[in-house]
């Protein structure tokens, strides 16, 4: 029997199934007003950052302040182009694991500014360890789509031979590393690569990205403490969409008043962003890029958005949030966000949107018809079976030759 | 060629890699400046530089960690654990990322890796200090397990897996850091020097990885073990005069099967032995895999030697570890079975 008063406090997201979300409380920092210090400041510098939030686009989706990047129409659409299209391939990803196409999928949905506007204020060059939930990277990155959807179907073409569970990309050509399934591990190795960089002494900028529920796993910790001692070019990314599967992030953040705070124990700049913010989340990353760059260190940024949709396709979010949260959120939509704002300055129109959402809606259908060919993970054709024996070690031992002719192929 | 202790020898051979190869670096905990609790990193800061011999926050996740991203990135590190019984912070490092990302990329990025540590009992130092972990790690596809005797071995074998282009954990018997260990508590320390295997060559030279050594020819049992117990196996011969065939495995994987069956098929009789807890340590593989192999020449069953499955006592370390006696008494039992 569960007792009235509970004998220690387990905290509880504001808002069950049933209730009616409202954000009003949710005190947050307009944009426009938080101050951009220079690349060579201190965690000092960035005390007010860590818990306030780094905006640029105001609420008449016009950039203001300190972190308005001043970008280029042509840039701002591509940034849209490049959301739009990991939104319209979630989509029809997710659909066609409905339909039993792939094994599994997981969406970004709402959180494209993450991944797009970051990937394009790194350069091409610089290393990527991204989570699962990153896919936007590999569009901004110009990543052949085909290849992509390949692998999620794990069929003959999957350049991971079918190893991986869907959207577990590696591209080393275009500097993504092998995304792991294991929470937080790729934040240490970070720190690893990018000390590599300085050895080899090259001015490549390492990024790294986990959610705000992976923030509790040790690893998280040891990589800022490796990146505060050595003071290696990496910029550490949390993703805080509020949600960790079923879990809110206060069960990871506890009393903290926000989780970039964190990154100011370890000696870090850490400043919390809008992660619906296209212009702020680009000039947030081009700021810690230039810093890293410059010697100067790692860099933690918070970026704060919401996870529109459910946590995996085996994941139901109705269990355990109201249905509303999402469009209450008091971000709003990164993609309506960006779009409204190029509209502002009349370089976009609702015309112009709806064809271009067609026109990568035909390119995505187009591209799954090209994937399909290649075969599914339901009817093959799948790599080879023999090749489950490859790439264990560089040279294959007697014991896989056995255990291959023990399965007869 | 040189007298050197274990010590030295494993000194040595980062020595040569560092100079040979700008990318081999090495880090863990108090092995930049002091050189290593055990010293085997001793002089490297000094003469390599801050950058590639260096100090590590006291965190065995985070020191496999940056050792995975700095092997990605085509550098070659060697990490040190500073004791095997404190590898486990570091496991999943090690397990699900170090072991598996040439696998998980389809070889696009490649582990180089030496995760070097002193491992094993004979030294007092209770159970936080004397733990045989290996079979954690046997376990794993896509690392392998190397585990020298002999100075001579302990460099050539670390040059080898230095130049490995996958991810090796390396444990160090500490035990005969310096000098062999015949498996008497109260008998005389030995040194290296006068031990043919204390003859190192100062320069570069490296040992066959998958590959063990009869150090004994003998008819009557096949030995297979390694680390401190060949040298215990090798006293227990002569002590009891049981013409024993003792088999220094020094790669545990992929493990030599074919030394092993050679020699099992000529003796029929065979004992496998190891420090670690009994119960799935890495002999139950040996055993599995040499009766397999070897069944129809096998005049005994085979012989277990193992540490029992408690925790590694410190009092009673003697009655723990499997010593001299233990050895002759299961060379006696297998050989007078008919
Ligand atoms: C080490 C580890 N523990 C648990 C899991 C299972 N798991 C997968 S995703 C997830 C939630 C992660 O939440 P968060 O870090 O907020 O990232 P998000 O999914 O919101 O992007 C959990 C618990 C895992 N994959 N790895
Ligand atoms: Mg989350």
């Amino acid at each position: 029997m569960a007792t009235s008063q509970p004998r220690y406090r387990v905290p509880a997201p504001k808002f069950r199934p049933g209730d009616e979300p409202d954000f009003s409380d949710l005190k947050l920092q307009p944009a426009g007003e938080a101050k951009r210090p220079g690349i060579d400041c201190s965690w000092k510098d960035t005390v007010d950052h860590a818990t306030g939030l780094v905006g640029a686009l105001d609420h008449n989706h016009q950039a203001v302040g300190e972190w308005n990047p001043e970008l280029d129409p042509d840039t701002l659409r591509e940034g849209l182009r490049h959301m739009v299209l990991t939104r319209v391939y979630d989509e029809r990803m997710q659909k066609l694991q409905r339909q039993g196409k792939m094994s599994f999928y997981m969406k970004s949905t709402g959180e494209e500014a993450v991944s797009v506007a970051a990937a394009m204020a790194l350069r091409d060059s610089d290393m990527v360890f991204p989570s699962y939930r990153q896919q936007g990277i590999l569009f901004a990155r110009g990543r052949d789509i085909v290849d992509m959807m390949c692998h999620c179907i794990s069929n003959s073409r999957d350049n991971l031979k079918g190893r991986q569970l869907p959207v577990h990309y590696t591209w080393a050509e275009g500097n993504f590393f092998s995304i792991s399934g294991n929470l937080g591990t790729q934040f240490p190795q970070a720190v690893g690569w990018a000390m590599g960089a300085r050895y080899k002494n090259e001015d490549q900028v390492t990024a790294s990205w986990i959610g705000d529920g992976t923030t509790a796993e040790g690893d998280f910790h040891g990589a800022l403490t490796l990146a505060s001692t050595y003071r290696a070019p990496v910029i550490f990314n949390v993703v805080n969409n509020q949600w960790a599967i079923s879990t809110f992030q206060g069960i990871a953040q506890g009393d903290a008043p926000s989780l970039a705070v964190k990154g100011l124990g370890y000696g870090l700049p850490s400043i919390r962003v809008d992660g619906n913010d296209f212009l702020a989340v680009y000039a947030a990353t081009k700021w810690a890029a230039d810093r890293a760059r410059a010697g100067h260190g790692a860099t933690l940024l918070e970026l704060y958005t919401y996870r529109a949709a459910a946590h995996s396709t085996s994941d139901d979010p109705s269990g355990y949030r109201p249905k509303e949260e999402a469009t209450k959120w008091p971000l709003g939509d990164p993609i309506e966000r960006l779009k409204n704002h190029l509209i502002g300055l009349e370089e976009w129109d609702e015309q112009r949107h709806e064809a271009m959402e067609a026109e990568l809606n035909d390119l995505v259908v187009k591209s799954y018809k090209e994937a399909e060919s290649y075969g599914t993970l339901h009817d093959g054709p799948l790599s080879p079976v023999p090749s489950i024996f490859e790439d264990v070690t560089a040279d294959t031992d007697w014991r896989l030759i056995r255990q291959r002719q023990d399965l007869g192929v | 060629m040189a007298k050197m202790n274990m010590i030295q020898a494993l000194n040595s051979a980062l020595d040569v890699a560092m100079e040979n190869d700008p990318n081999v670096l090495c880090f863990g905990e108090d092995a930049g400046y002091f050189g290593g609790v055990f010293r085997v990193t001793a002089g490297l800061q000094k003469k390599y530089g801050l950058d590639r011999c260096f100090d590590a926050p006291i965190n065995e996740a985070a020191i496999a960690a940056m050792a995975v991203g700095m092997a990605a990135k085509g550098l070659r590190p060697v990490a040190e654990i500073q004791f095997a019984d404190y590898i486990f912070p570091a496991i999943d490092q090690i397990v699900s990322e170090m072991s598996r990302i040439r696998y998980r990329s389809a070889g696009q990025f490649t582990q180089p890796i030496v995760v070097r540590s002193p491992w094993g009992g004979g030294i007092r130092g209770g159970q936080t200090h004397s733990m045989s972990p290996e079979a954690f790690f046997t376990h794993v596809p896509g690392i392998k397990v190397v585990i020298p005797s002999n100075p001579y071995d302990a460099k050539g074998l670390l040059l080898a897996s230095i130049e490995s282009d996958d991810p090796i954990i390396f444990f160090e018997p500490k035990r005969i850091y310096n000098g062999p260990f015949d498996g008497q508590a109260d008998g005389a320390l030995q040194s290296w020097a006068n031990h043919p295997k204390g003859e190192v060559p100062e320069g570069h030279y490296t040992v066959d990885l998958n590959k063990a050594e009869v150090v004994r020819e003998g008819s009557a049992v096949t030995v297979v073990t390694y680390g401190t117990l060949v040298h215990v196996a090798l006293a227990a011969a002569e002590k009891s005069g049981i013409d024993a065939e003792v088999i220094d495995l020094k790669t545990l994987t992929p493990y030599d099967i074919e030394t092993i069956s050679d020699s099992v098929k000529k003796t029929g009789r065979c004992i496998v032995a190891n420090e670690a807890p009994r119960t799935s340590s890495f002999s139950a593989e040996l055993a599995a895999q040499i009766q397999e192999d070897c069944f129809w020449s096998l005049e005994a069953p085979i012989h277990r030697i193992a540490g029992w499955d408690t925790p590694y006592p410190h009092a009673h370390e003697w009655s723990y570890f499997p010593g001299q006696q233990r050895f002759i008494n299961a060379m006696k039992s297998v050989t007078e079975t008919v």
